[in-house]
């Protein structure tokens, strides 16, 4: 397999194949507790994008140092410079995001994402590869994060990124945006997605069949 | 009085840490199969969370802040649990064995719950006393107790009943999750 082959093949088992989000279900917490607009969404996937990226090199880079007993605790340390780093930028550049996703921020770092993918990958593989990783499951994370925001915003307020869509007329669904919506309808799209699979997967097996 | 036992309601039900905060979701959704190890969990992160509130309260305001490092706020809160948790591990294994047995497999999961670390961080956030601390850890604690107790409850019965093929697992708890959260929040009105 050629270089360029594998790489898009460890981009594309991110945001499909083991997409965290939809296949995994990893990382809930910020998943249902951001996502009450596509912004929201959109930043929270791009500053956990930025650590994975980070501290899945920096991971590959040291992997021959990290004795195999601390590195748990070594592999939080990282995770978590990277965390402040994103923290104390959001803070000073994007002040509005920052209070929005407001304390999910510094909760990144027990993001299980990231350290599943630093035990998983990034301790085993090459710089290159591991970074095209964190990418790849960054993206698929803020992909994820992005729809299910996007769906919430769409029903609790009839916009979306703040631009109202469905018009004067329509009654926002106000229980989307609430907690409660969080959890129904993230279950309600895991299940969509899930019956897509599903399919996909009876499709590919008839026509093997066949 | 008054205050403190609102508080302590509010911390259990109206701010649920689970239902209104989405804080320990991953454990609330993981281990919530059987009633008994739902409690184990439950207890164990009560546990771990009153302490953790304690000690990051004191690390906070008698290390960080004087020596104006409270940009480490983070890599400091989340260093003081794990070894906090290694140390509960350690302590129960010579102390209570039997707790010990009862636990064990989930206190290494609790470094990375992120209602120790979340509830923390909203002490720091909300600028809440030692008592204050303690007591939203505590209280805390015992709220996703509550929360996680009943989902197991619930899920058991979903075991023989009969679900969509697409809806098995991780949707139809999720959907669950988000009914029992709707029911919390009729509790809203309870305290200010």
């Amino acid at each position: 397999m050629s270089k360029d082959n594998k790489l898009s093949k460890i981009f594309l088992n991110g945001v499909i194949t083991e997409n965290p989000t939809f296949r995994l279900v990893l990382g809930t917490c910020p998943t249902m507790a951001v996502t009450t607009s596509a912004l929201n969404g959109l930043g929270m996937g791009a500053a956990a994008t930025f650590v994975l990226i980070g501290s899945n090199t920096v991971i590959s880079l040291l992997r021959k140092f990290i004795p195999d007993r601390v590195r748990i605790p070594a592999f939080i340390v990282v995770i978590c410079t990277f965390v402040t780093m994103i923290q104390l930028i959001m803070q000073a550049y994007l002040p509005s995001l920052y209070a929005a996703l407001g304390i999910f921020i510094p909760l990144i770092v027990v993001n299980c994402i990231i350290l599943a993918r630093a035990e998983a990958f990034a301790s085993k593989n090459p710089v290159l590869d591991s970074a095209v990783d964190g990418l790849g499951m960054g993206v698929g994370f803020t992909l994820a994060l992005t729809l299910i925001g996007a769906v919430r915003e769409l029903l609790g307020n009839g916009s979306l990124f703040g631009v109202n869509i469905l018009g004067e007329s329509y009654q926002p669904m106000l229980l989307a945006v609430l907690a409660s919506g969080g959890f129904l309808t993230f279950g309600l799209m895991l299940g969509v997605f899930n019956a897509i699979m599903n399919k996909i997967r009876l499709k590919r097996i008839r026509e093997e069949a066949r | 009085m008054l205050n403190l036992l609102l508080f302590m309601v509010s911390c259990v039900i109206t701010n649920n840490f689970i239902f209104s905060r989405f804080l320990g979701c991953c454990p609330f959704l993981g281990v919530s199969n059987k009633v008994e190890t739902a409690v184990s969990m439950g207890i164990a992160v009560t546990f771990v969370m009153t302490l953790a509130s304690l000690i990051t309260y004191i690390v906070y305001h008698f290390v960080l802040l004087p020596l104006s490092l409270s940009f480490m706020q983070t890599i400091a809160f989340i260093l003081v649990i794990a070894a906090l948790v290694q140390f509960v591990e350690m302590f129960l294994k010579k102390a209570s064995p039997s707790l010990y047995s009862a636990l064990g497999i989930y206190l290494p999961l609790i470094t990375t719950n992120c209602a120790v670390l979340g509830v923390a961080t909203l002490n720091v956030n909300n600028d809440y006393n030692l008592l204050y601390s303690v007591l939203n850890g505590c209280f805390g604690g015992i709220g996703f107790l509550l929360a996680i107790t009943l989902m197991a409850g619930v899920r058991e019965r979903l075991e023989s009943s009969k679900i969509p093929e697409c809806m098995k697992g991780f949707p139809i708890s999720l959907v669950t999750a988000g009914l029992m959260a709707m029911a919390f929040m009729g509790f809203n009105g309870l305290v200010k």
